[in-house]
């Protein structure tokens, strides 16, 4: 009672139906190709409009290639969807940030940067990591493609009310641990099930400390223990991000906003349906050894005795084995997890002063054209071509292999994306999910390494 | 139109794992098509685990064992029993679609992923949450019984192990047990909620 979940919530509730789900009115729409065809396909057999179609962003992300861009996609199918989202974008009169485009690149990177997703906001897009957009202080959460279409259709969608949780991490986080570390840890701690049913804010100083770009990349991962979403109370660090962004409020528009953001908090008295809390102390760069992101361990761990065989063998792994030295083929600096200036400023601090390690094949995928176009500026692309790496053109790249960018059967990556799931950068692919500075530190070494050794 | 809930007697295909996510329900490469094709998205069902890299049946995998390769029809297979924290990860709804493609009616597990969970009612699958004893008697049945069948009492919200007679009532809130019982689903609902939309809008 009296959490921010619930205000936001509550203030949402168009309906409620007896024994049954509730109507909540939804701010922000986001639709990406894959997740969004048969939607427009079920308005059109109901031969129905969008009801506010103003609030409704549309953007391809998952088959954009992350290389010519001002060409046409090669592979006919993911074709055949870009061009698809446009055209209904087109027919339903909605705003459509295009490739090739400086607007378009990944909704979760996109949303936040152009201030389309603000404090207090209900969002959602048929995408699980929707959850990323809590970092505004956000009841944010992924939806299947019939939610997308009542969405579309009604501004409203039918959900369970969840449950409550908070997550507090007290204290500091210590040198070479970041925010995805943190999320890496929770997961360890928690399972991928462990806040199943919950929504969640998390709290504490360690958390009020990180970065709009830190807490994006935690709450980024809220699904992958399960939850719904989790947010970070909006603050100072908030409105500092939002304003001045082009859709964020403007003049006495934004006078008004920031006070009503400022009432944004879960109340002294708030009751949670589950509460734990964690030390910042206790947390270590993490690296995952399995086939989902719970199965993660300090960087210097052993692989717990206990491991599924069925992880381990697709992983060509042992358990009790350590991780460290354990040669990588692969490294991917990206997605809507780690795509953001910090992460690229993370790596660039690694490599600095070394070179990429022959044999290892590198992608540093920016997030969006924003971040692309900061990383030139701040002059960073030059530190990492000197250390033999290169930028390429922003996109969802190797999360999930629906671009040309796939891990091959076999091949060990250490990769700052979201998933590990057997198959999810490629059939066959081997997965390491780790931080963007353990990256680097696998990228200049060419196998699993502590990133704490190259941090002064 | 979709077939209304009612009584499903049914025997059930195994899959004894957990965490079962939806990437593997439907691997990413079949996310490209732009249609709701369920037949398409039912033959592709745990693809990587049912075909090897050259298209060829894997023997090991349930599905294509002789207990368990005929394609579910009345009272045949449309049941898949799966193990805890089924349907995580990816909310992509291609994996209802999938199951539901496969012609699976009901999934039974001891725990459900949310989104999963929702993508599976709006296509008329049925998630039954079991406890983890029900769960696990129920795999030891099937695996002495492979032709036992589960009772799925829509109606009454009971599930049965029909060889040991156990049952246990499952939940599902009264509005969507109306929706499948009646073939309905939810955006037909909120279509006729237009006035209460406009009259939320104009307190804000």
């Amino acid at each position: 009672m009296n959490t921010l979940f619930d205000k936001i919530w509550d203030s949402h509730v168009v309906s409620l139906i007896e024994d049954g789900p509730t109507q909540l009115y939804i701010d922000r729409l986001y639709c990406h190709e894959v997740t969004s065809p048969q939607a427009f396909d079920g308005l059109r057999a109901r031969g129905i409009k969008c009801l506010r179609p103003e609030k409704i962003f549309c953007m391809p992300d998952h088959n954009t290639p992350t290389h010519d861009q001002d060409k046409p996609i090669e592979d006919p199918v993911g074709k055949k969807q870009v061009d698809a989202l446009a055209a209904n974008a087109a027919e339903f009169g909605l705003k459509h940030f295009a490739m090739g485009t400086h607007d378009n690149c990944i909704i979760h990177v996109v949303g936040p940067e152009k201030g389309l997703s603000l404090p207090g906001m209900t969002i959602v897009c048929g995408d699980s990591h929707t959850s990323t957009h809590g970092a505004m202080g956000a009841v944010a959460f992924g939806i299947g493609t019939s939610e997308v279409e009542m969405v579309l259709a009604s501004q409203c969608i039918l959900q369970q009310k969840p449950k409550s949780m908070s997550i507090r991490i007290e204290g500091e986080l210590r040198p070479g641990v970041t925010a995805k570390d943190i999320a890496l840890y929770l997961m360890m701690k928690l399972t991928t099930s462990g806040a199943t049913g919950y929504f969640v804010e998390y709290r504490g100083s360690a958390v009020k400390a990180l970065s709009m770009e830190g807490r994006l990349t935690l709450c980024n991962l809220s699904i992958e223990m399960g939850a719904r979403g989790g947010f970070v109370a909006p603050d100072e660090t908030t409105f500092e991000y939002i304003k001045g962004r082009e859709y964020a409020p403007k003049g006495e528009d934004w006078d008004n906003a920031v006070a009503y953001w400022k009432t944004l908090y879960s109340g002294d008295d708030a009751v949670f349906d589950c509460e734990v809390v964690y030390d910042a102390a206790d947390i270590t760069p993490m690296i995952t050894y399995g086939t989902n992101p719970g199965m993660g361990m300090p960087i210097d761990g052993s692989i717990p005795m206990d491991t599924a065989q069925k992880a381990l063998d697709y992983m060509g792994l042992e358990a009790g084995e350590k991780l460290l030295g354990h040669p990588v083929d692969y490294v991917f600096l990206g997605a809507c997890t780690n795509g953001r200036i910090e992460d690229f400023r993370a790596f660039t601090s690694v490599v600095r002063g070394h070179q990429k390690a022959e044999g290892v094949t590198a992608w540093l995928v920016p997030g969006s054209w924003m971040v692309y176009d900061q990383i030139k500026e701040e002059g960073l692309d030059k530190e990492l071509e000197a250390a033999g790496f290169a930028i390429r053109q922003p996109g969802c790249s190797a999360c999930l292999a629906m671009n040309d960018d796939k891990i091959p059967a076999g091949k060990y990556s250490v990769s700052t994306s979201n998933r590990n799931f057997e198959g999810r950068q490629g059939p066959g692919s081997r997965t390491f999910l780790a931080s963007p500075l353990t990256a680097a530190a696998a990228a200049i070494t060419g196998k699993v390494t502590d990133p704490r050794e190259f941090i002064q | 139109m979709k077939a209304k809930f009612n009584i499903i007697e049914s025997t059930c295909i195994p899959l004894p794992l957990e965490n079962v996510d939806t990437d593997q329900i439907i691997p990413a490469r079949f996310l490209k098509a732009t249609t709701r094709d369920e037949k398409f998205f039912g033959d592709n069902l745990f693809c990587d685990w049912r075909y090897d890299k050259d298209g060829q049946a894997k023997k090991d995998f349930v599905f294509n064992q002789p207990d368990f390769c005929a394609a579910p029809a009345e009272g045949v297979h449309q049941i898949l029993v799966a193990g805890k924290n089924f349907g995580s990860g990816s909310s992509r709804e291609h994996a209802a679609w999938a199951i539901a493609g496969y012609g699976f009616r009901v999934v039974i597990s001891s725990f459900f992923a949310d989104i999963h969970k929702n993508n599976e009612l709006n296509n008329f699958v049925l998630p039954v949450v079991v406890s983890e004893d029900f769960l696990a008697e129920l795999f030891s049945t099937i695996a002495s019984d492979p032709q036992m069948k589960v009772k799925v009492d829509v109606p009454a919200q009971t599930v049965t192990n029909t060889v040991t007679g156990r049952e246990e009532h499952f939940d599902i809130n009264g509005y969507k047990k109306y929706c499948l019982m009646n073939a309905l689903d939810d955006i037909d609902y909120l279509l006729e909620q237009k006035t209460k939309i406009e009259a939320f809008e104009s307190t804000r």
